[in-house]
Formats: C-alpha cells, structure tokens, sequence
C-alpha cells in the first residue's frame, strides 16, 4: 500500500493497540490492527478567551520564563509552571491586584509514567473570590529527583494537601515544615497512588466460578 | 518466641501507628521538669466525630497544642476508581462524605461530564432532581451536624431531635433512589431513574413539617443559656484564618464572607433559584451553628420550587442524556424483588432486538471512553467546596480523581481555634468544624 497521498501519521507514542485489551490471545474481533496513539502535548495561543488573557497578562512580564507552556481546555486554564519558580509564582497569584487567588483547594498529584522527566505532576487549583475567577497550576519533576518547592508559606493549607501528595506519590516538598505520610501509617513502603504500585486484592468465588481481583479483570482501555 | 514475632509469622508483617517518633515524644515530654499533660484523644472517642485522633498537650486545664491525626478511615477510594469504569465510579464517590453522598455523586458526575463536553445537555429535570436530592442531604447533614454538637456538649435532646428528623429525610431519599445511604443515584449525563410515583407528596408533607421541627430547635437551643456558653466566643477563626487555611462553607460564612458556590459560580441551575447565603459575624461556634440552621432554612425554599417545577413544566421529561454512547441503556422499575432494570427494557433487549443487547452489554461492561484531559467541577457541599479533580487518558476508567473534600482542609483549622483554649472547648470546636472522617482520609 502507498502512503504517499495520506496525510502525515501522529508522532505520537502509541496508547493501546487493538480493541479490547486482549493481550495474550489472538484479537479475533477484526480491530487487531488497530493503534490508538496518545493525545498530544496542548498547548494554546492567544487569545485564550473568557477572563483567561486578563490572568495571563497579569502574570506573564514578571514570569514570561517561568510559565512552560498555557493549555486552555475545557473552559478551563492551566499555568505550567517551571518547579523552580513555583514559589514566586504563587506568590504573585495571590498577592497581585489583578490576580488576588486568595483561596487554595489544594495540591492533587497525577503519575503520568510514560511522560519521561515529567512523570510526576502536582496540581494546584486556585480561586479568587475577588475576581470570581479559577486556574489551575501544574508542576512537573521526574520520576528520579521527585522534588518541588513547598508553597505552604503563601498558602498555610497546603501543610496537610502536600504531605498527602507526598504520601501517595513520593513527590517531596523541599521546605515543607513536618513533611511526613498523613494516610498512610508511618513505616508504609511505597507510595500507593502511584501507578507503579498495585491495587491489590484477591479473586473471588461467585456461584461457582471465580472472579479475578479488580486489577486481574480485563480491561477495555 | 515474643507474641509479636508470632504474630508477624503468621500474619506477615504487621503496620500500626504505635512506637517511631511517638516514643520519643511520650519520652522528651516525660524528661522535661515542666507539669505538661500530653493527652491521646481519639481515635475511638465518641466525641471525636468517627476516628479522629487529637493529641493534645495541657497546661492546667488549657490546650498548648493541639495535633491532629488522620488517616484511620483510608480506604483507597481514589485508588479502587482507577480499576473500575466512569460509572461504576460513582458507587465509590458516594462513600467518601458518608453524610453528603450526594454531593460526592454530583461534583464527580460534573466533572466527567466537563470532560466529555456534555454539561449543557444534562436534561433539565435531572438538573432540577440533583438540586432536590442535594438540598434534602444538606438538611440531613446539617441534623447531624446540630445533634452531635448537642450530643458533643452534653445535651441529648437536640440529639434525639436531629437524629428523628433526618430518619425523615433518609426514608425520602430511601423512597426516590432505593436507599438511605451510599445511592449512587446521580450519574453521568444525569440520575438512575425517575422519581417514583407519590414523592412528589411525600416532599411535599416534608416541606409542611420540617419548618416547625427547625423552630422548635431554634426554640430549644437558639437562646439557651447552657448552649450559648458553650459555643458562643469559643472557636474563633476569623476570615484571614479560613482564608489562609483554605476553609470553607458554614465556618467561612460565619466568619462574615458570603461566599458560597451556588451563589457565586452556579451549576445545576442554581441561578435560577431564589434563596438567601446567611452569614453571621461572630467568628464562633455559636455562629456557625446560627449558620447552618438558617441554611435549613433556605434549602426547603428551594426544594419547594425544585418540587414546583418537577411536579409542573418539567414533569415527565427525560431524567438521562438522550445520547446513547453515554446514557445508561436501561431505566431501573420497582419489581418483586427490590429495584432492577425495568421488565420492559429486559423483554426488548432478550426477545426483540440483538443491536440492544449488545449495546445495553458493551455500555455496561466496557462503559463508555472520556476524551483525554483533565477537568474540576465543585459544588457547595455543606461543609464547603467539594472540588473533585477528574483527569482521564481517553480510556472507559479514570486515569485519576482526586477529591478536595472540606472536612480534609477544615481539619487543618483545629490548632488555630484550639490552642489557647480550654480542653472542654476543644470538643465544641471539633463539633462546629463538622468533620467527616469518611471524607478526611477517603
């Protein structure tokens, strides 16, 4: 087959093949030959839209070298922001007059293993309650030095939302004052929301046939 | 051979929170010439809201430092929806805030929803449904919240009351969603079914009742002396503290801020409903409760009007998103044995139509693919902003959720209104912070 009048195939690294996660055995069901490739890295220009250019314009001549790229998705805009300038660009969401993020819902963590020097991210999700606004601000660190800046001395509530991250990723926050597990008992090994630890569990016995443990099951993904 | 090594022979190797720093800490405080009590409270302690475990240190009677210790509840919510799909997710969200699972159910479904781009075509009259089931758990919630303060405080009235009133509640959402707790009624693109026939009337003699029980609780405690000198100057945070500590909800408001999110950043056609934020200025226990009963109030307002326009222009419209890649394939129906997937959905699927069947199986089974990407939807649990951060990868289960539950960040609140304070306080601080631990540690 020529592929010459075909458009240019996605770079992309590849998702999953086939169709419903039949990895042993043949895939009879004719989707075989399937590759699903994985979404690509977003980035968005200008203009962003809605109050987002506003935010943007307020951050970026101080943090222009700070901010990695700008994703607007969803009605929703996410700052990434190198893990070195964390800090004063935290600093600045909050205390800038056209900014004002006042309140913090928190740090969530999210293991993306196959984003290599990027695989463990920490989101940041910020409200203004002066502007009626939100953001979010993602920070990655890879997987072999887990380290970002502690951002409890702008926002004092996240003590407790990066010592959990910490406990369920092993991202470690440099300048977090008692930074210890907080779900999890103190001499757990591992880090369980990581997608490198296993979920657990045992098959079970239903009416004479036995159903494998959750992360034994097939799956379609 | 030692008990221990016995038991780790035959059991592997055992976790618990006793020795590490611990010791050492039961040890420097046991050298210093100081007269320090270092008092253990929790986790079993009927006054500690579920496993909360306090670590106080006293000083004569008053607290010097208050630590909190969680994690007694973890369960690994958050891990297990990774293994299982989009809709079975909401089966576990429910269980997190064991007393607002609807709230759980809501945030989550929004945020699924925010990603495959479906908010704008929810159905209206499951928008109206959430709203309904949403308020009548605040109430609930809310009881519990009063009792176990009443309860917390060494008054049982106010817990027998609060406890017959939300028994009301608990037999409507028994009566709409099939059971008193942990429903998994509200899912993506909409609810599980229907109200049923006669709920409509059933709200409605709650709606004639409720208003009186909430007097004569306001009768019993709003100006009762023992009550009041409990509550009233005990606690206090003021709106730089809840700012900087990330609290929300009833101690926010009562710190004098109006902010709540069904006012500010609506969803579910909150917008178009018409209620009042209360909000008190004291800073205090006392407010917070002052709080959360003119809360009650406002939301039997609005399930009235949820009620009238479920009973009226939205009567009889779909309850489920009419796209059938998202949409589950069945309605559930009363039978002889409990609520299942409707008789008529059953004949069709098994004896007229094979596309149904397989659809109704690789629907059910495989659930449906989320686009890529990550989204945050929030409702105003009554605890404060339940944010549920949904990340997806493109599969039929979720990459990651994670939940911002309120109880988690409010906790963080108890050093700063406990230290200083007497150790009696302490117990009415917990109480007006309302944690719940299924919540905290999910």
């Amino acid at each position: 087959m020529t592929t010459e009048n075909l458009p240019g195939l996605p770079e992309e690294p590849v998702a999953r093949k086939g169709m419903f996660g039949v990895k042993d055995s043949g895939d009879t069901s004719g989707y075989n030959r399937l590759v699903v490739r994985r979404a690509p890295k977003l980035s968005s220009s200008r203009p962003y839209g809605s109050y987002f250019d506003e935010v943007a314009d307020a951050l970026e001549p101080a943090f222009a070298d700070a901010i990695e790229r700008v994703v607007v998705d969803r009605g929703e805009v996410t700052f990434h922001v190198r893990r070195e300038r964390l800090p004063e660009v935290m600093q600045h969401l909050r205390d800038d007059a056209a900014l004002r993020f006042e309140l913090s819902l928190g740090v969530s963590g999210v293991h993306y293993p196959e984003e290599t020097g990027a695989e463990l991210h920490a989101v940041y999700h910020l409200c203004s309650i002066t502007h009626n606004r939100r953001v979010r601000v993602e920070v990655s660190c890879p997987d072999a030095d887990p380290h970002i800046p502690s951002t409890v001395q702008v926002y004092p509530t996240h003590d407790w939302h990066e010592r959990e991250t910490y406990d369920f990723f092993g991202i470690v926050f440099d300048g977090h004052p008692a930074l210890t597990r907080i779900e999890m008992p103190d001499d757990w090994e591992g880090h369980p929301q990581r997608k490198d630890y296993p979920l657990g569990g045992i098959p079970v016995e239903y009416r004479g046939a036995e159903v494998p443990a959750p992360d034994r099951r097939r799956s379609y993904s | 051979m030692s008990t221990t090594e016995t038991a780790t022979e035959t059991q592997g190797r055992i976790y618990d929170v006793a020795g590490q720093d611990w010791d050492e800490l039961v040890k420097t405080v046991s050298e210093s010439a100081d007269e320090r009590l270092v008092v253990n409270m929790g986790p079993q302690h009927p006054s500690t809201h579920g496993v909360l475990r306090l670590v106080l240190t006293l000083d004569g009677e008053t607290v010097t430092e208050a630590r909190t210790v969680i994690g007694y509840l973890h369960t690994g919510i958050e891990k297990n929806m990774e293994y299982r799909t989009w809709t079975q997710g909401v089966t576990f969200v429910t269980r997190m805030d064991y007393l607002a699972p609807i709230f759980n159910e809501t945030a989550y479904c929004m945020g699924v929803e925010k990603l495959l781009g479906i908010t704008d075509r929810i159905p209206d009259r499951a928008q109206a449904i959430r709203v309904l089931t949403m308020e009548l758990t605040r109430i609930s919630s809310h009881l519990v919240a009063i009792a176990t303060y009443g309860l917390e405080l060494g008054a049982t009235t106010p817990m027998l009351f609060g406890f017959r009133e939300r028994e009301m509640v608990l037999d409507l959402m028994e009566y709409i969603t099939g059971l008193r707790m942990n429903m998994a009624y509200v899912r993506p693109g909409g609810v599980s079914v229907d109200l049923p026939a006669g709920a409509v009337d059933k709200i409605g003699e709650f709606l004639k009742i409720m208003p009186g029980r909430i007097k004569e609780m306001r009768k019993l405690l709003d100006a009762n002396p023992v009550y009041t000198r409990r509550t009233k100057d005990v606690a206090y945070l003021d709106l730089t503290g809840c700012m900087a500590l990330g609290v929300t909800g009833p101690m926010l408001r009562a710190a004098g801020l109006p902010w709540d999110l069904r006012k500010s950043q609506p969803y579910c056609g909150y917008e178009t409903y018409d209620f009042d934020v209360p909000t008190q200025n004291t800073c205090d226990v006392y407010g917070r409760y002052l709080v959360r009963m003119a809360e009650m109030e406002e939301s039997l307002k609005i399930i009235e009007q949820a009620l009238d326009r479920l009973s009226g222009p939205l009567k009889g419209g779909p309850v489920m998103i009419e796209d059938k890649k998202i949409g589950w394939p069945s309605q559930l129906a009363l039978g002889p044995d409990g609520l299942g997937n409707s008789p008529d959905h059953i004949a069709h699927i098994m004896g007229s139509s094979m596309e149904a069947l397989i659809h109704h199986f690789k629907l059910v089974t495989e659930g449906f693919r989320v686009p890529a990407g990550q989204a945050y939807a929030s409702v105003e649990s009554p605890r404060g902003e339940l944010g549920a951060h949904v990340v997806s990868d493109g599969g039929t289960r979720p990459y990651r959720v994670h939940f911002r539950d309120p109880s988690f960040t409010n906790l963080q609140a108890v050093p700063a209104t406990c230290e200083g304070g007497m150790v009696a306080d302490v117990i009415s601080a917990v109480a007006s912070i309302d944690p719940v631990m299924g919540g905290v540690d999910r």
